[in-house]
C-alpha cells in the first residue's frame, strides 16, 4: 500500500530527529522498505533499513539539506550509500555533502572511525565526472563515487535485501545505472525513465535512442505486475510520479513508434529540417512536448536523429 | 414534563429529522447488477471496426495515434491482459456488485465498493471527504475515486487513471483523463453517466451512459483470470506493431463497407451533431 506521508507527520518526526524538510518536498512511500522524494530535483529513491538508509541519486546543488532532513524523517540512521543513476547535476550534485554529511561507524580494514557514504556508480559516470571523458569540466573529487563498476551489474545486500545497480549501456547517457531493490520489489529507473515529457538522449555524453529502448525493455524484463495487471513490481522514474509496467510499457512503445519513423525518414532521404516539419511526434506532443525550456520537442527529434545516424 | 424538558422533547425529533433529511435523500445502491447492452451494442459486444471513429470527439492527435494503432500490439505478453480504464469499463460487458464500507460505530458511509466482473476489478469511491492524491502518486486502471450525494444522484470525480482507450479501436485515452460519473436508480435500474475530459485526446467531452438491471441472480461469472504468454515466435524484443503515417491498410475499410464518406468515420467533434448529417450527404451527392 502506498501512502502519502502527511506533511504534519513529517514536520513532526523532523523536528525530532533533525531539521524540518523543505515544504516543497515530497515523501511518498512506494512499497514495502523504499520511499520517494520528489522536489529536489531528480526524484531521490530511499531504502530504509537497519544497516541505514541507501539513496539513488543526490538531488540537485543546495537541496542536499533537504534531502538529508527528508531522509532522517524516514530512519535515524546515517545514510549508508548513495547510488548515482547517471551524471546529470540535479542527480548528483548532492553526493559530496551528503556523503561526508552523512557516514557511518567503521573498522575493520578500513579502520575504525568514522566514514563517509560510499558512492556507487558505473565507471563511465566517473569517466565524465573526473573529465577523464567528454568535455566537462571535472567535479570536485568529493562528488566522485568511489565505488564503480565497470561490466553489466553490481551486486548489494543491504538492509535485509539484495540490490541490483544494473548498467544501461548508451542509454540516456553512457554511464547509466537502474538499481533494483529485490525483496522492496522496487526499481529506481533514473536517468533512464522520466514520465514527465519525452526522454532526455544525451548524445554528447553517449546517449542513444536503441539504448534508451534497450534500458526501457529491460525495465520491462524485470517488472512483474499483479493481479488484474497493475502494481508489483513499481518503478520511481527519475522524474515525474511513481509508475507500473503499464506506464514503462506505453511509454517504451511511444519511444519504438518516434524511433521508427524517423528512421523510416531518414530511410527517404529526408533532413533534419524536413522530419522536424513532419511532426513525427504528433500525437504524443500534448502530453510529453514542450516548445521551451531545457529539453523541447525539436531536441527530442534531433537526438533521435542524431542518434541514429551517427556511426555505431 | 416542565416547560424546559418540553422544549428539549420537541427539539430532539426535529433536530434528528434536519439531521436525517439528507441521508433520506440519498438513494441504496447496493445489489448485483446486470448489464443492458442495446445501447451502441455494435460497438460494445461484436466491438468497433477499425477506423470508425464517427461520432466521437477525437482530436488530430488521437487521429494519428489511433490511425498508427496495430491491433497486433495486443498480442505483446504485456499488453494482453490489459485492463479497460474505469473510464470505458462499464460500456464492456460486465456483472456488477455494489456495496457500502460504512463505521462501525456511527454507521456514516466511509465508501461505496464496486466489483466489476471484467478483469475483476475491485472499485472504491471514498465517501468520506478525502483529498485525491498527489500527483506523484501511481495511476491505476480504476484511478481514485471521490464521492458525493445530490438527492439520489451520486456524483463521482476520478483522477489518477492510467493511459487506455476511449474506444477498442485504438482510439487512445491519456493518463491526464478526469471522469466525471452520475449513478442513479429508478426502481431495479440503475443508470450510469460517464463524462470523460482528456487534455491529450478529446476535443470535447465524452459522454456515454450505461443501463444495469438489479439482479437477484448473483451468479454467473464473475472471473476474469488472465495469464499473459508469447503468442507470437519470432519477434525481437521491443517490437511494436504499429503502421508508419499514411500506410495503414484499413483505414477506407469500414467508410467503403457502409458508403460514409472518409471524413465521417474519421470523427471529431462536428461528427457528433445532426448538423453534420448535411456534410454526409453533400459529400455522397459528390
Amino acid at each position: 500500500m502506498l501512502a502519502k506521508t502527511s506533511l504534519a507527520a513529517v514536520l513532526l518526526i523532523g523536528l525530532c530527529v533533525a531539521g524540518a524538510p523543505a515544504q516543497d518536498l515530497e515523501i511518498l512511500h512506494v512499497q514495502n522498505n523504499v520511499y520517494a522524494i520528489f522536489g529536489a530535483g531528480g526524484n531521490v529513491t530511499v531504502q530504509v533499513g537497519p544497516e541505514g538508509p541507501v539513496i539513488v541519486d543526490s538531488g540537485s546543488a543546495g537541496r542536499s539539506q533537504d534531502i538529508m532532513d527528508a531522509v532522517a524523517t524516514l530512519s535515524d540512521r546515517p545514510i549508508r550509500g548513495i547510488v548515482n543513476t547517471h551524471v546529470h547535476a540535479d542527480h548528483v550534485d548532492g553526493n559530496e555533502i551528503i556523503s561526508t554529511a552523512a557516514g557511518f561507524a567503521s573498522g575493520g580494514t578500513t579502520g575504525a572511525g568514522r566514514r563517509d557514504a560510499t558512492i556507487y556508480a558505473h565507471e563511465n559516470l566517473l569517466l565524465r565526472m573526473s573529465g577523464a571523458v567528454g568535455d566537462d569540466e571535472p567535479a570536485p573529487v568529493g562528488m566522485w563515487p568511489g565505488n564503480t563498476y565497470f561490466n553489466d551489474v553490481k551486486e548489494l545486500f543491504v538492509n535485509g535485501e539484495a540490490i541490483q545497480i544494473l548498467h544501461t549501456p548508451r542509454a540516456h547517457t553512457d554511464g547509466d545505472s537502474i538499481v533494483f531493490f529485490r525483496r522492496s520489489d522496487v526499481i529506481a529507473a533514473g536517468g533512464v525513465y522520466s514520465n514527465t515529457g519525452f526522454p532526455v538522449i544525451d548524445v554528447p555524453r553517449g546517449g542513444t535512442v536503441d539504448g534508451l529502448i534497450a534500458a526501457l525493455n529491460t525495465i520491462l524484463d524485470i517488472v512483474i505486475p499483479a493481479p488484474t495487471q497493475e502494481r508489483g513490481t513499481m518503478v520511481v522514474p527519475g522524474h515525474g510520479r511513481i509508475a507500473d509496467e503499464h506506464d514503462v510499457l506505453e511509454y517504451r512503445d511511444m519511444l519504438v513508434i518516434v524511433r521508427d519513423r524517423v528512421q523510416a525518414m531518414i530511410d527517404r532521404g529526408m533532413t533534419l529540417a524536413e522530419i522536424r516539419d513532419a511532426n513525427p511526434t504528433f500525437e504524443y506532443d500534448s502530453r510529453y512536448g514542450s516548445d521551451t525550456g531545457f529539453w523541447t520537442t525539436a531536441d527530442f527529434v534531433e537526438a533521435v536523429h542524431a542518434s541514429l545516424v551517427q556511426d555505431p | 414534563m416542565t416547560d424546559r424538558g418540553k422544549r428539549r422533547a420537541w427539539g430532539a425529533p426535529l433536530l434528528l429529522l434536519a439531521w436525517a433529511a439528507p441521508a433520506a435523500a440519498q438513494s441504496d445502491l447496493t445489489g448485483v447488477y446486470g448489464a443492458r447492452y442495446s445501447e451502441d451494442f455494435a460497438e460494445r459486444i461484436p466491438g468497433p471496426a477499425l477506423a470508425d471513429f464517427l461520432g466521437l470527439p477525437m482530436n488530430d492527435a488521437a487521429r494519428q495515434w489511433a490511425l498508427g494503432w496495430d491491433p497486433a500490439r495486443y498480442t505483446l505478453p504485456e499488453h494482453q491482459c490489459q485492463v479497460h480504464t474505469v473510464a470505458y469499463i462499464y460500456r464492456g460487458p460486465l456483472q456488477l456488485r455494489i456495496w457500502e464500507e460504512r463505521d462501525p460505530a456511527s454507521q456514516e458511509l466511509i465508501a461505496i465498493k464496486q466489483y466489476i466482473s471484467t478483469y475483476e476489478q475491485e472499485r472504491t469511491i471514498w465517501m468520506d471527504g478525502r483529498e485525491h492524491p498527489s500527483p506523484n502518486a501511481p495511476h491505476t486502471w480504476m484511478g481514485f475515486s471521490t464521492g458525493e450525494w445530490n438527492g439520489p444522484t451520486l456524483t463521482v470525480t476520478t483522477t489518477h487513471i492510467k493511459q487506455g482507450w476511449h474506444r477498442r479501436n485504438g482510439f487512445p485515452s491519456g493518463d491526464r483523463v478526469t471522469l466525471r460519473e452520475h449513478f442513479f436508480r429508478h426502481g431495479d435500474y440503475l443508470t450510469h453517466v460517464g463524462i470523460v475530459d482528456d487534455p491529450d485526446y478529446l476535443s470535447e467531452p465524452l459522454i456515454k451512459t450505461n443501463n444495469f438491471v438489479l439482479t437477484t441472480n448473483a451468479s454467473g461469472n464473475w472471473l476474469w483470470p488472465c495469464e499473459y504468454v508469447v503468442e507470437v515466435d519470432g519477434w525481437a524484443q521491443g517490437d511494436v506493431p504499429h503502421y508508419l503515417p499514411g500506410e495503414n491498410p484499413f483505414v477506407e475499410e469500414f467508410a467503403r463497407r457502409h458508403g460514409l464518406p472518409l471524413e465521417a468515420t474519421m470523427g471529431g467533434p462536428d461528427t457528433m451533431y445532426p448538423e453534420f448529417m448535411e456534410t454526409v450527404r453533400d459529400a455522397r451527392e459528390d
